[in-house]
């Protein structure tokens, strides 16, 4: 919030002090405060941090009582299980992004401030990682043990959960960003993002079943990197103008 | 350029000329349809490994085609419908996503009703057809986001953006189902290659390839004229143009 008073008193003041803030308040500056700002609040409301943590655990534990507990099976299955999960549990998560912003109306203050939407957005895109990514990366081990993943594939696992998650949480801006001003907007968010998350699933997946048969995975790992720079510099763009329309 | 094409941001000169152009449209797809069709299903020679069955394809191509060309088509607007607020942009954006939803349904419907006596099932996950079913989703998203939005400005700016980024990743999602495709399971079938056709088989194939392109513009354009209706209805061109028509 503290951000947000800053930015208002910005728009607020006559130009010349503007500008003297404005050079305080590099964009450096505006992408800590907006970042702070996330995680503290997150930080206040823990089950919003939980409670995808917890749907991920508990959809993951659903797949050996519906299929069986042969351990071969299981973990023939288990890098498919495991990303559907991570996909879902973030498209769970994604709602909080930027609902309660544009409900107090700080969502659209940040839009009026002087600083570019770029960083602004891309400030909440990486705290809402930091929030829902993050935990499930640290989880993921775990359950992987419960459903008999290979030996061999934890380091993919870990590699392709590091690098494929934050590419969710950009896509799904994007989802959110266009939603946030529509009353039912949930189930239709998962009716937009989803098709967009396919390849990430692919490549993630099939890193990991390649890292089972002990073969190099580098290609996989190289496209999802490549999956991740490129909506690290165009989601952001396309949230902002999604932003834009939704609070029109 | 700009100077001929500048009266047509107007919607009532666009109204005119979509009405000026669909009898013609109509007709012309009209006689491509019922020549190809006709010539295509019961004069055409009969494949001699696939014998009558391949009949579908002279419908099954061409809707597979034009569904992609018309998301391709629906980009193109919604850019221009972006970066040059046209708002008749919009409207045909509007117009063309359910007929392409429609077009992608038939491509894979059609291709469901072949793969059975051909391959033994109804549904394979071969990389073409996962991506023809990934292209239905991605339409179907556009059309829901279009009908949650009241304000249909806004909705035409939500879809279009929408709309843009599915350009962008329909070749990532193309390529990388063919490479799950190919990494997951040996081709078992292989893919429907274009067999090299007798000019018997392709002459029906090109007028039907056209008159369906016919259809889907007479379709968008009827489409297109209602939406511009819609959008217009308090404007008095409307009005008077319906209080002569209830005369």
């Amino acid at each position: 919030m503290i951000s947000n008073q800053q930015n208002t008193a910005i728009t607020a003041a006559p130009l010349n002090t503007a500008i003297e803030q404005k050079a305080i308040l590099s964009y450096r500056h505006a992408f800590m405060l907006v970042l702070k700002r996330d995680l503290t609040i997150a930080l206040r409301h823990r089950d919003d941090i939980i409670n995808p943590l917890l749907f991920f655990v508990i959809v993951i534990t659903l797949f050996p009582l519906g299929i069986g507990p042969e351990a071969q099976t299981l973990s023939r299955i288990a890098p498919g299980i495991i990303w559907v999960a991570a996909l879902l549990a973030t498209l769970l998560s994604l709602d909080r992004l930027f609902k309660s912003d544009h409900q107090d109306g700080s969502l659209e203050q940040m839009l009026l401030s002087p600083h570019p939407v770029f960083i602004l957005v891309l400030a909440k895109i990486i705290a809402h990682w930091l929030i829902t990514g993050l935990p499930l990366i640290f989880i993921a081990p775990l359950l992987a043990v419960l459903l008999h993943l290979n030996e061999q594939s934890y380091g993919a696992l870990m590699l392709t959960l590091l690098l494929g998650t934050p590419v969710l949480s950009l896509l799904g801006a994007i989802g959110v960003a266009l939603t946030v001003g529509i009353k039912k907007g949930g189930v239709l968010l998962s009716l937009l993002v989803l098709p967009l998350y396919i390849p990430v699933l692919i490549f993630a997946t099939s890193a990991i079943d390649t890292a089972a048969l002990g073969l190099p995975y580098s290609g996989q790992l190289a496209i999802i990197a490549a999956l991740f720079f490129g909506s690290l510099t165009l989601a952001p763009f396309a949230v902002g103008a999604a932003l834009k329309v939704s609070t029109n | 350029m700009w100077k001929w094409l500048h009266p047509y941001a107007n919607p009532e000169v666009t109204y005119h000329l979509t009405n000026k152009l669909l009898p013609w449209l109509s007709a012309l797809a009209a006689i491509f349809l019922s020549i190809g069709l006709v010539w295509a299903l019961l004069f055409a020679p009969a494949d001699y490994q696939q014998g009558h069955s391949f009949r579908i394809f002279y419908i099954h191509v061409p809707a597979a085609s034009l569904s992609m060309g018309i998301y391709f088509a629906m980009a193109i607007a919604a850019f221009s419908s972006l970066v040059w607020q046209l708002k008749l942009a919009d409207a045909s954006a509007a117009a063309m996503a359910p007929v392409g939803a429609v077009f992608t349904a038939i491509a894979l419907i059609t291709g469901a009703a072949w793969g059975k006596p051909m391959w033994g099932t109804w549904w394979i996950w071969d990389a073409r057809l996962t991506s023809e079913l990934i292209l239905l989703f991605l339409y179907l998203g556009v059309i829901a986001l279009h009908s949650a939005f009241e304000d249909k400005n806004l909705a035409g700016k939500a879809a279009g953006i929408l709309t843009l980024v599915g350009v962008i990743n329909i070749p990532i999602i193309k390529y990388s189902v063919e490479w799950w495709n190919t990494l997951h399971q040996g081709s078992t079938v292989s893919k429907l290659g274009k067999p090299a056709m007798s000019l018997d088989m392709l002459w029906p194939f090109i007028l039907c390839f056209i008159g369906f392109s016919l259809l889907v513009g007479v379709i968008i354009s009827l489409r297109f004229r209602n939406e511009i209706l819609a959008r217009n209805s308090i404007r008095p061109w409307v009005r008077t143009l319906v209080s002569q028509q209830s005369k």
